[in-house]
Formats: structure tokens, sequence, C-alpha cells
């Protein structure tokens, strides 16, 4: 078998594999916080908290109703996105236009907050979630075994990415976005409702967040502090990527589940690290972010 | 002459303080101090419950002791020494606390102790795993009661070994408790003709185990052992059996997996493993009696560390009534004179270098079909001696053992 660095190129392949379907999860959470960021400048710190509530929001659907996965695929992410636009109408509309500090920090009791409570309530050993049925099992590939739920991971998450793209940068929905977030004032001269356009923006953001809980709730543990260890990650991801760039953190969140996956096959230890270690070196060389465009 | 009689004056007073201290309980007041991860990784199987399991203890024992009254204060350590250290040093230094009790992260444990045989107060470490702590770490300051790597390692290692996984490949948890439980599995495993082919020490915590399942496939071992707890466990079973681990003829051994763990994985998936615990819920009536009471309090099962922190707790009130006195050296050497025989254990003897050395048991997950509810999650396979159980003293790095 041929080796590459001592390691079999089978495994090889079947580590960049794996590092493209961590890399969709991580292309989803950067995404939603990029719009968030690009669109509003809220450093939305919630982010991680809304993608456990997606979640915890499924698992507890399914147990209280029966919600199936594919309604709560949809539901989930509604019902989060909803809160989304509470918390933007009722909180931080209060601190738009200050200092991004305030957003920052607002967005992170309410983070702190959620996750309290529920683990109040549900604690932290995690809750069950079968896989739906369509999904048991696998294909070989020859070099790995993969389990078609991850293969579905990517592709729906790939779908959802191009799909956000494409509405920000190539709709005319897309354009107002970006024309009311760059001069309000005028755009409402022109008959735009810009505040709700606002709203729902972060609505929408905190959706994507939500969307990624679900996917991730039939392979991770469900509990209430799964957010807050990606967070961290997905905020160094949207640096490297620039913030604010949509594109960029598509391409940057795949890019760095790959270098997390080779990591983890070279020197395991250092793989929670190397997303901040390039991340320190693309700020070195890049100020704005390898997608970023330079102030 | 003013000098002389400063000296006398003094020597008196101490002398007076030092006997006091051995013959009274001091301030009239046992002051328990409840010290655990609250509301992190490791809440579940100590935490809040724990601290409730201790209450228990206290209302049974009958609210006070001698006369004079128990008082209990708590906090989070948050899985960080520093915090642990700082709430330690207020408790003892200004808050006159006798005894810190619950103690789940090892490090917490380890940094804790220190403070605790600076001041002379007592420890009671009830939720840690490091077998080190009664090791290279002990004090005359700390006991450690429920269960540690040693007795894991020889619980399940052995038994897995024994049944033909010869070649193994540990997933190790990159902190102080992984590195001792993989180095007590490495030692169990060759010791058992077993070979070690490979280990990969993965960071704390993994959200996603799926790239280390697949290295673990690829090494073509008959036994991937985790080394790692809490979520860590729970995440990387649910990945091997995403990826099929298991059915491709390798055997998965989790060593350290607490009962909210197992519920958590729930048995469809947790089937069939085997695990090494110190105490399980539904193992006789005594057992039975207490967990329904637990239950009712708290709405969940009792884990081993649960029942753990009862029952130490009870011992120490026991100690503190029968010598008359608080002070940790004279409430330590009591507790080692008395065998504990209760809901938790039998025949459980405390040593001198702190180990509780108790029967440990291997159990298995039932499989779906015989598990009657949620919580009904073992099979108790067998009963390991306390002897074989624990490291020999033989064995000891620990200076207070007289070899």
């Amino acid at each position: 078998m041929s080796m590459i660095f001592g390691v079999p190129l089978a495994v090889l392949s079947g580590q960049l594999l794996i590092g493209v379907i961590n890399g969709a999860f991580y292309a989803l959470l950067s995404l939603g916080l990029a719009v968030i960021f690009g669109l509003l400048k809220i450093i939305n710190f919630a982010h991680g908290a809304m993608y456990m509530l997606g979640a915890m929001v499924t698992v507890i659907m399914f147990d209280v109703m029966g919600v199936n996965y594919w309604v709560a695929l949809f539901m989930a992410p509604l019902l989060v996105g909803a809160v989304g636009v509470l918390i933007e109408y009722f909180l931080l509309r209060r601190i738009a236009g200050q200092d991004h500090i305030y957003s920052l920090l607002l967005t992170f009791g309410i983070a702190l907050l959620m996750q309290g409570v529920l683990t109040n309530i549900y604690g932290v050993s995690g809750m069950r979630y079968s896989m739906p049925d369509l999904f048991k099992g696998g294909i070989n590939l020859g070099f790995m075994f993969l389990p078609y739920y991850r293969a579905w991971v990517i592709g729906i998450a790939l779908v959802v990415c191009f799909g956000t793209w494409f509405m920000i940068e190539k709709t005319k929905l897309g354009a107002y976005l970006r024309a009311g977030t760059e001069d309000a004032q005028l755009m409402q001269g022109f008959g735009i409702n810009v505040p709700l356009l606002i709203s729902l923006t972060y609505g929408f953001g905190v959706a994507l967040a939500a969307f990624a809980g679900v996917l991730a709730a039939p392979i991770y543990s469900v509990t209430p502090v799964m957010g807050s260890h990606i967070l961290i990650t997905v905020f160094a991801v949207v640096v490297i990527g620039g913030m604010g760039s949509i594109g960029g953190a598509i391409i940057t969140g795949i890019l760095m589940g790959v270098v997390e996956g080779l990591t983890k096959t070279f020197y395991p230890p250092a793989s929670s690290a190397v997303i901040f270690l390039v991340m320190v070196v693309v700020l070195m060389f890049r100020p704005a972010g390898l997608f970023g465009k330079e102030a | 002459m003013t000098m002389m009689k400063k000296l006398l004056t003094s020597a008196v007073a101490s002398a007076m303080m030092a006997t006091g201290a051995q013959a009274a309980i001091s301030n009239d007041t046992v002051k328990i101090g409840y010290l655990a991860d609250m509301s992190g990784t490791y809440r579940d199987l100590a935490g809040p419950n724990g601290l409730k399991a201790m209450e228990m203890a206290i209302a049974d024992f009958g609210g006070e002791v001698n006369g004079a009254k128990i008082e209990v204060v708590s906090a989070d350590d948050r899985n960080s020494a520093d915090v642990a250290s700082s709430t330690v040093r207020r408790w003892v230094e200004n808050e006159n606390v006798d005894l810190v009790a619950g103690l789940v992260a090892s490090s917490v444990s380890i940094a804790v102790s220190d403070i605790l045989e600076e001041n002379d107060r007592l420890g009671i470490v009830s939720g840690s795993a490091a077998s080190s702590i009664t090791n290279e770490h002990c004090t005359p300051n700390h006991i450690h009661y429920v269960y540690d790597t040693y007795p894991l390692a020889n619980g399940t290692a052995s038994a897995v070994v024994k049944e033909g996984g010869k070649t193994w490949f540990i997933l190790t948890a990159d902190y102080a408790f992984g590195h001792a439980l993989e180095g007590d599995v490495t030692r169990v495993v060759e010791a058992n003709g077993g070979e070690i082919i490979g280990t990969l020490r993965h960071p704390f915590p993994t959200p996603d185990f799926s790239s280390f399942i697949l290295q673990a496939q690829a090494s073509g071992a008959d036994v991937v052992a985790l080394a790692n707890a809490g979520a860590d466990t729970t995440n990387a079973i649910n990945t091997a059996s995403e990826f099929g681990l298991t059915q491709s003829g390798q055997t998965l051994a989790a060593l350290l997996l607490f009962l909210n763990d197992v519920k958590a994985l729930g048995v469809e998936a947790a089937q069939g493993i085997q695990l090494t615990t110190g105490w399980y819920w539904d193992m006789n009536d005594e057992t039975r009696a207490w967990s329904d009471r637990f239950m009712e309090e708290t709405g969940a099962r009792p884990t081993m560390i649960h029942a753990g922190v009862y029952s130490s707790t009870m011992q120490y009130l026991k100690a503190v009534e029968a010598t008359g006195s608080d002070d940790a050296q004279t409430v330590r050497k009591q507790m080692m004179n008395t065998p504990i025989n209760d809901m938790f254990t039998k025949n459980g003897v405390i040593r001198e270098d702190g180990r509780m050395v108790h029967d440990m048991y291997l159990a298995e997950v039932k499989t779906p079909a015989e598990s009657k509810n949620e919580w009904d999650l073992y099979k108790i396979l067998r009963t390991i001696p306390a002897e074989e159980a624990y490291r020999p003293l033989s064995e000891s790095k620990c200076p207070l053992v007289n070899k």
C-alpha cells in the first residue's frame, strides 16, 4: 500500500473525507456568524447556544410530540429563528450603533443564561436521539466505511451554504439587505422596511446555526453545553475567512475541517489548537482574513 | 522573669489548645464543604445530586453530632484546580470548614489535598479516578473513597483480555486522568499476555470522534479501549457504532462509564459493554431501598459517586461522634479503625495511604430485551474482591506506608 509520511493512503483518504464532513458543520455555523456580522455588525456570541438550541429542540420535540427528523429539519430552525427575531427586536436593537463590545457582552450573557437554565432542567449527560431509519448503515468505499448519514450531512450542508450565498450576493432581496445595512436612512427613503429586514437577518443567521444543530443531533451528544465548545472554533474560522465575507466563511469552514482532520491523523494532541495556529499565521500576513477586503 | 512568665503562659495556653482540639468539636459546629463540578461535563455523576446525598446522610444522622450542629456549604469548582484551591483556602482559613467532600476532577482533588494538609483539615474524595491520589499524591489528610483507575483497569481490561482480546488500541483523554488510566491498562493487558499496538491521545474534550475511530479501525486491533470519561466516552461509543466498529469484529472496551452515561447512551447503543463499578443501585434490598429514597429526592437513580458521598459522610459523622472531636487526624484515625458496613459496601477498610478498599464489580450493560425500565441497566457478572481490585500496599509509592 502506498504511504504518505508513514500513513497509508487509504487511511489518509478517509481522514480527508471526515475532514470535509466536519468542515461542513463549521461552514454552516460560520456562515450564520458571517451573515450576522457582515450585515448587522453584531458579534453574535449566542451562536453556539443557538446551535445547541436547534439540537435540543429537535430532541425535545421528538420526545414530547413524536416529531420526526424531517419535520424537525424545518421546525427547529424556524422556532430558533423566531427566538432570534425576538432577541433582536427586544434587546439587540436597543444597543444598535454602539461599540461592538456591547453586542458581544449581551449575546454572551444570553448564551450563558440559556445554557444554565437548560443544564438545570436536563443535566449534561446528553440526550438520546435515534438516527432516522433511512440513514441507518453505510457504504464501504474501499478505503473507509462511510455512514449514509455523514454523506447526507455533506450534501445538505453544501446546498444550504450555496443557497445562502446565492441569495445574499445574487438576488434582489440580498441587494436590499446589503444596501440597508450600508445606508439605512436612504433605503428607508426608498420605502424599504429596514428594521424588519434587520430582525429577519438576525433570525435567519441563528436559524442556520439551529439547522446545523438538527444535523448534529443524531451523531453528537446533545447537551446544553455542546455549543460552548464549538463556538470559539467557529469564530476562529470566521476570522481566518475574513469577518463578514459570506463566501469566505463557507470555503474556510470546509478548509479548516480538512486541516483539523489531517492534524488528527499526524499529531492528534494538536488537533484542538491547529485552527488557532492557522488564525495567528493568517492574521500576521493578511489581517483582514483570507477573503476579507482590506479596510 | 517576665520573659519566663510569658513563655510559661504561652506553653500552657498552647497545651490547652492542643488538647482542646483533640477532645472537642471546634466552634461547636461540624462544618462540611461540598466541592464538585456543579454545571459542567461532570455535573451529572456527582454535582447537585451529590450534595443532596450528603444532606440525606446528615438528616439520617439526626442533624447534629454530640450536641454540635452540622453545617454544609457548597461550591462549584468548574473543574478548575485554581477555582477549587481558592475556594478551599477560604473555607479552611476563614470559615472553619472541617471536612471537604465531593471532589470530582482528579486535578482538583490533588490541588485541594495539598491545602488540606497545610491546614490540617480532612478531605474525602468521592468523584476522582486517578489512582495517583493515594499513591504519589497521598497525604495524611485525605481519603479516596469510591474507586480509582487501578480497579477500572484490573476489572474491565483483564476480563476483556481473558475473553481473547489480545491486541489493544487505546484512545486516551490527553490529561492527568487519561494518562493514569492508560498506564494502569497497559500494565494489566501486558501482565495477562496481551499487547498494546497503538495509543492515541485526543484533546479533552473532543466533540467529534470519527477521525479517531477510523484510525482505531485501521489499526486492526482486537480491542479498542476508551481511556476517557463523560461526554468523550459517550461520543466515542456513538461514533463507533455509527462507523460499524463492532460489526467488523473489533471489541469496544469503555474503561470508565457511569450510570448516567449508560442511561444517556441507552441500552440499544450500549448493550453488551463491560464496565467496572464500585456500586450499583439494583444489587440488593439495602441498595434498592436507599436508591428509592434518593430517587424521591432527586428524580434520578444514584451513581456510585452519590452512594459514596452518602456513605462517607455517614462514616465521618460516626467517627466525630465516637471521638467527640472534629480534629482531622483524630477523625481519620477513627475512620481507619472502623470497617465500613452499610448500603455502599461490606467490610470496606480505609488503609494508611488513605485508599478505601472494598469489593468492586464487573458489570455488563443489559440488552433492550433484558432491561425492564430506563434505569435497569447493568447485570453484575463478577465481584472483584477488595484485595484483588486495588493496588497492593507493597507496590505503593506513598511515604505514609510502612513497608
